[in-house]
């Protein structure tokens, strides 16, 4: 391998000499790239400084130095990378002599294929491989769950966009041609595209009961509603994309945008036939994730392309080619049947949800598991009956993406609540308020709620904000904004609430754990601390977090964070509201390691302190803070710089979240989630009931964070999440028609614009949870779950038109479609 | 063919550019310039926003050969060596970045937004944003970065 790109410096430059290098790189010396991560390579003529690892420097942000741990919000150390265009995605990676990937994906929903003949393709000039099932070396079948997804389409294909060749050459668009010379024989089938059909014709993925109660309890007063929520995508702006680098010793080195690197890791190794310390993974820059990178994309086929010419190959999907690159939220039709006493006392709550899960089974089954779980809501019902249901059809594989089952079934839950309300005379969230759950309360499952659980107080706190301003004066507040198809006098105004609740971490029994490895040494006479872990960020800012824990807990200002890659064990997978909990709460338990570690050299070798392997340390015993072991009287005991003295201390722990328990599969009884989170909004529309257009005027959101480690980044998922919430309530849809969907771009699939988000207020509780690191709950789920039927409340409040499906379109509103 | 121009002020050079090449794609594939981004390539995100001629322009829907014997800034070429543009601090500062995708687009459409009119209104701003998508913030922070790169922090 020369460099890394037209005039880098060896990988040797790229990460500077030193003691990071080496020791928190492996994998780099086998012939790889070096680490190109975190800053792109040099542009010569523009003069860029020479890239850099994100060393977090105390006061960067003009603050005082010892005010950047937990609580803080410290300037992030990506901060400045990618606001220069330097911060190096995994579509922005080059390397000599590298090759282009591209995909030939099934234009049929279901067909059986007769045969493949590459021999064009491979006469195209500029083409240095064509490959097919025939070529994969190993298990032809990946999964999360269940492999049953074909790494390149085995005989047959049975969603439209199913990958069936690769080939790899020498420009992207010679690629792109030569697959379309790739002569694919296909017996087409007729698909099934009806989740109800495949339900009957038992293409089952997974049935989870609950039953709570007495199945035949009655009720003075009854609503029965069904709704439906369409396929939302996650649209995350970064397609998929990575660099797959051929290694002296047979394997393959592998950058790429993922939530999981040791999950990719598990399936890519077997799908090569290689054993995993041969697959070397490391996180590139992510362009966002949602859920949509859980699943594998590009990484086999990109290795296979690598390991097949012996160069690094470079894969990256155009817009469309995302679309059905990832997998995307569940379609579902829920219907529900709410009792309660005249008082507004829920006495049962009745549910059937279906869910479609696509061609292959991805996470359907925990998606289906959480839609009924978390079913009736943040509720007390005494009576409860769940069948929530997950099928296999024809249509795109859904999977994961942000409220994974929990935003469904909210839809479902909150619309019945308002009906509920206006059943019997009561306000919404009057209503919400007698029956919420609260701390000690039990769910459907059975299931205690420990720790806060303040869904009356979220409520409560929306419904005590001011009211946002009157219509607006200007186009662009009005419903039609810029095209000026509204006059103010024509709006209608309505107010809508919702509140959700979220299990945060891995449920039903997984094994669980998040990995830390943490050294503290000197650095230039400085003591300085080194996280390492394989935790994705994908823009959250976990970054971020792991340097201010790891400042909090050690008591020194300088922190290094290492490119995740999987030369430390796993942290699990970015993704169920779990990373700052679960790898917050590995790289704390490091932390408390090396602090014991410390201790006992004070003792000089005794054991001074108990460590039990998790990296807890008796409480009242030195504390590590300003740059010194002190005692409880906060006097120094001894310095940093005098007991580093002798030589680095290194700390690699394991840490898992407190146990779950399957759901049984009779009764869906068992505490099979790890905690709750909840979150409230109240949304604020204005409507042309005449065109059918929206405007969100304002969304107030409350949100328990139990802690906020960082409250800057809080606020962003806050924001953020409820932004995918409006979008879904009002005009994100994948529009699948026969197995084809049919406005695969930002053209046609729309997600809001700064002109569609209004000013989001926001409240943060932050009521500790005794079980979790710091008392934090997770944070980035819960706002993308109630904004969306908050939103539509507000709308039927507005208009009156009792809608039961999101997105809403216009043409639900003025009754012509 | 070969393109030749002039990239953030120094004269650069790409032979062998295949005719249906976008400007994109030769600043990020061959000029080593991929602060633009490739998140739609059809002119709906923003993302690669660059200036051509003092223009901003989505570099995406510029074919490569239009960019012959012109000026061309991109997002790497506004800050003054080390030192963020004060655009680039304040979304630092305001929290307007979580993934980053949009942002080397986002960062260019400001800073010809407050070049053309120093103290925009709210509603001036998300005027010329609107064809900027960001996927992560809900844009609020990116507002909040905005107002305070023009100066109207105390409204933040």
């Amino acid at each position: 391998m020369a460099g890394w790109g037209p005039g880098v410096p060896g990988p040797e430059d790229v990460v500077s000499s030193g003691p990071w290098d080496g020791v928190w790189r492996v994998g780099g010396g086998v012939g790889g790239p070096g680490n190109p991560l975190w800053a792109v390579r040099l542009d010569p003529d523009a003069g860029h400084p020479a890239p850099r690892p994100p060393v977090v420097e105390a006061g960067a942000d003009g603050s005082a130095p010892g005010s950047q741990g937990i609580g803080t919000s410290p300037v992030r150390p990506d901060g400045a990378l990618k606001v220069r265009g330097e911060f190096a995605f995994s579509s922005d990676l080059w390397a000599d002599d590298m090759l282009w990937g591209a995909t030939l994906r099934s234009p049929h929903p279901s067909a059986t294929i007769r045969s493949v003949d590459v021999t064009a393709a491979l006469a195209v000039p500029g083409v240095y491989a064509v490959l097919t099932s025939a070529d994969v070396p190993g298990d032809r079948y990946y999964g999360l769950e269940v492999a049953d997804q074909p790494v390149l389409a085995v005989d047959e294909v049975c969603y439209r966009g199913e990958p069936v060749a690769v080939v790899a050459a020498d420009h992207p668009e010679t690629a792109r041609r030569a697959a379309a010379r790739i002569v694919v024989d296909y017996a087409v089938r007729e698909p099934v595209t009806d989740p109800e059909v495949a339900l009957a014709a038992g293409r089952l993925v997974r049935h989870v009961p609950i039953r709570k109660g007495d199945p035949a309890a009655a009720a003075e007063v009854v609503v029965v509603g069904e709704y439906r929520v369409g396929m939302q995508d996650q649209a995350f702006l970064g397609p998929e994309s990575g660099l797959a680098v051929p290694a002296e010793d047979g394997g393959v080195e592998l950058y790429v945008a993922t939530q999981w690197l040791h999950a990719d890791q598990r399936q890519v190794a077997a799908a090569l036939g290689l054993p995993a310390e041969l697959v070397r993974l490391s996180l590139a820059g992510v362009g966002g994730a949602f859920g949509a990178r859980e699943d594998l994309s590009m990484q086999v086929h990109a290795c296979l392309l690598a390991l097949r010419t012996g160069r690094p190959v470079k894969m990256v999907y155009g817009r469309e080619e995302s679309f059905v690159g990832h997998v995307h939220r569940h379609p579902a039709v829920l219907r529900y049947e709410h009792g309660a006493t005249r008082d507004g006392e829920l006495v049962y709550v009745r549910a059937r949800i279906l869910l479609d899960g696509g061609a292959y089974t991805s996470t359907t089954p925990a998606v289906v598991a959480n839609a009924a779980s978390l079913g009736v809501g943040p509720y007390r019902v005494p009576n409860v009956t769940v069948d929530a249901y997950g099928v296999h059809t024809n249509n795109p594989p859904c999977g994961a993406m942000r409220g994974f089952g929990a935003v469904q079934a909210c839809f479902g839950y909150e619309s019945q609540m308002d009906r509920l309300a206006e059943a019997v005379g009561l306000d919404p969230v009057e209503l919400r308020v007698r029956n919420a759950l609260a701390e000690g309360g039990t769910m459907p499952t059975g299931q205690v709620v420990r720790g806060p659980a303040p869904v009356a107080r979220l409520l409560e706190l929306v419904r005590d904000r001011p009211a946002p301003p009157p219509v607006g004066a200007e186009l662009w507040q009005l419903p039609g904004g810029m095209a000026n198809t509204t006059a103010p006098e024509q709006v209608v105004r309505g107010v809508g609430y919702a509140v959700g609740i979220k299990n945060v971490c891995f449920s039903e029994g997984f094994d669980d754990y998040a990995t830390a490895r943490v050294r503290l040494e000197l650095i230039g006479g400085e003591p300085t601390a080194l996280v390492h872990t394989a935790a994705a960020e994908v823009g959250q800012g976990l970054v971020t977090v792991q340097a201010q824990i790891a400042r909090t807990e050690l008591g020194v200002e300088r922190v290094v964070v290492a490119t995740a890659d999987t030369a430390v064990g796993s942290a699990g997978s970015s993704s169920a509201s779990r990373q700052t909990y679960m790898t917050g709460g590995a790289v704390r338990a490091a932390c408390r390691a090396v602090r014991a570690a410390l201790i006992t050299r004070l003792a000089g070798g005794r054991a001074g302190a108990t460590d039990d392997g998790g990296g807890r340390v008796d409480e009242g015993g030195p504390e590590l803070a300003g740059g010194a072991l002190r005692d409880a009287a906060g006097r120094v005991l001894g310095t940093l710089v005098d007991l580093l003295a002798a030589g680095p201390v290194e700390e690699t722990v394991r840490w898992r979240h407190r146990p779950t328990r399957s759901l049984d599969p009779v009764t869906g009884q068992g505490d099979a989630h790890v905690q709750y989170a909840f979150a409230a909004h109240r949304a604020t529309v204005d409507v042309d009931p005449e065109l059918g257009l929206v405007r969100v005027v304002e969304i107030a959101t409350a949100q328990d964070v139990g802690r906020a480690i960082n409250p800057q980044a809080v606020v962003g998922q806050i924001q953020g999440g409820t932004a995918q919430g409006l979008g879904l309530a009002l005009m994100e849809e994948l529009q699948v028609v026969d197995g084809v969907i049919r406005n695969p771009s930002f053209t046609d699939y729309l997600i809001p614009t700064v002109l569609d988000v209004p000013p989001m207020a926001v409240d943060v509780l932050e009521l500790a949870d005794p079980d979790a690191p710091y008392g934090l709950r997770g944070v980035g789920e819960p706002p993308t779950i109630s904004a969306t039927p908050a939103i539509v409340a507000a709308i039927r409040a507005a208009t009156g038109v009792p809608l039961a499906r999101v997105p809403v379109r216009p043409e639900h509103l003025t009754g012509t479609g | 063919m070969r393109i030749d121009c002039v990239v953030n002020g120094v004269f650069r050079r790409a032979d062998d550019v295949w005719a249906g090449e976008s400007l994109l794609h030769v600043l990020r594939e061959r000029l080593g310039l991929p602060g633009a981004k490739n998140a739609c390539e059809q002119g709906e995100c923003g993302s690669c926003t660059v200036y051509l001629d003092g223009e901003p322009v989505c570099a995406c829907l510029v074919p490569a050969g239009q960019a012959r014997g012109r000026d061309v800034v991109t997002v790497e070429g506004l800050g003054d060596g080390d030192e963020l543009h004060p655009v680039q601090r304040a979304f630092v500062a305001a929290g307007a970045v979580q993934c980053g995708f949009c942002t080397p687009g986002l960062v260019v459409a400001v800073h010809d937004l407050l070049a053309r009119t120093p103290s925009p209104a709210d509603g001036e701003i998300r005027e010329a944003l609107a064809g900027n998508l960001c996927r992560c913030t809900g844009y609020e922070k990116i507002l909040t970065a905005v107002r305070l790169a023009a100066g109207r922090e105390h409204e933040s």
